[in-house]
């Protein structure tokens, strides 16, 4: 029986090189067969790495589940020590990924355009240019779930007072200090209906 | 920088094709000299992998950004991985000529 196949991953921006190389000391002479890095895996170091996000906004991010984010991520860490421990070079080729970049809205000429350089920021249309640009809510949609994920707050359902919420610690945990009662999370009328974000 | 225009015909009063694999000439328009060069293209009439084929020609072409009424479902990837940028223009029968003008007025700014 073959395996299940993989969904596609979704990769925002593509590494600017190819590899890297080993220098000085004489391993980096040798011709060691090179560790090759797929593109999936270079996203996920850099999504958790370098832009800070957690496994789960990661992962909403390349839309795969939490477990196969955590899954390409440590595949990427081992391949990287490896490549540094055995001074060989390294490739970043392949893998089961699409490119993508958001989508824009002009309401100066009603036109939709993509921003493919991801450095520069969209301030004015490229066709009519105008100022009235915005993000299209298609990607939005998925921004607003990371953004919410970070700014979890623990309510009380009957003082309203509103405190952080700490990850990995339930808010039904949290006691409100002036009624005394169980918190909730902010947001959520019916405990376990809670909106995951991955498509 | 050159922009990559469907067009219905190879006259600056040609409408746009709101089509883009299968659009009839590509007007290919270089903001730096000004001028505008009509390309018929091949992949018309082709069965399949008309988008991936004129995508090719015009990254051959070198051309920056490409407007057009819709893409297909295999184009925004390939064109995000070569950084290229889609314009997709909601309103459909504008003229070429028109197009090129508000481009120019907007790097005349």
């Amino acid at each position: 029986m073959s395996p299940r196949s993989k969904i596609f991953r979704k990769v925002v921006s593509p590494p600017p090189i190819k590899g890297f190389k080993p220098y000085g000391g004489e391993r980096a002479e040798e011709n060691l067969p090179l560790v090759s890095i797929q593109f999936e895996e270079y996203e996920a170091l850099r999504l958790c790495d370098y832009d800070m996000y957690n496994h789960h906004q990661a992962s909403v991010l390349m839309g795969v589940s939490r477990p196969t984010f955590t899954r390409i991520y440590a595949s990427a860490r081992e391949k990287i020590a490896r490549a540094f421990v055995e001074a060989r070079q390294i490739s970043v080729e392949g893998g089961k990924v699409y490119f993508d970049s958001d989508w824009y809205h002009c309401s100066g000429c009603c036109c939709y355009f993509n921003n493919p350089e991801k450095e520069n920021s969209i301030e004015t249309c490229p066709l009519c240019g105008s100022k009235e640009t915005e993000e299209y809510e298609m990607d939005s949609a998925v921004r607003e779930t990371v953004n919410t994920r970070i700014n979890d707050k623990c309510v009380c359902p009957a003082c309203g007072l509103e405190i952080e919420h700490h990850p990995g610690k339930p808010c039904n945990q949290e006691i409100c200090p002036a009624c005394n009662i169980k918190m909730s999370r902010k947001g959520e009328s019916v405990h376990g209906n809670r909106k995951r974000g991955i498509r | 920088m050159k922009t990559a225009i469907t067009s219905t015909g190879n006259t600056p009063q040609a409408v746009m094709d709101s089509k883009f694999g299968r659009c009839c000439y590509f007007a290919i328009y270089n903001s730096e000299s000004k001028s505008v060069e009509y390309l018929p293209n091949p992949y018309h009439d082709a069965e399949d992998n008309a988008g991936t084929e004129a995508v090719r020609l015009l990254a051959k072409k070198n051309v920056s950004r490409i407007i057009s009424g819709e893409f297909g479902l295999k184009i925004k990837p390939l064109l995000d991985s070569m950084k290229i940028q889609m314009i997709v223009v909601g309103s459909p029968g504008k003229k070429i000529v028109e197009i090129i003008e508000m481009l120019n007025q907007n790097t005349g700014k």
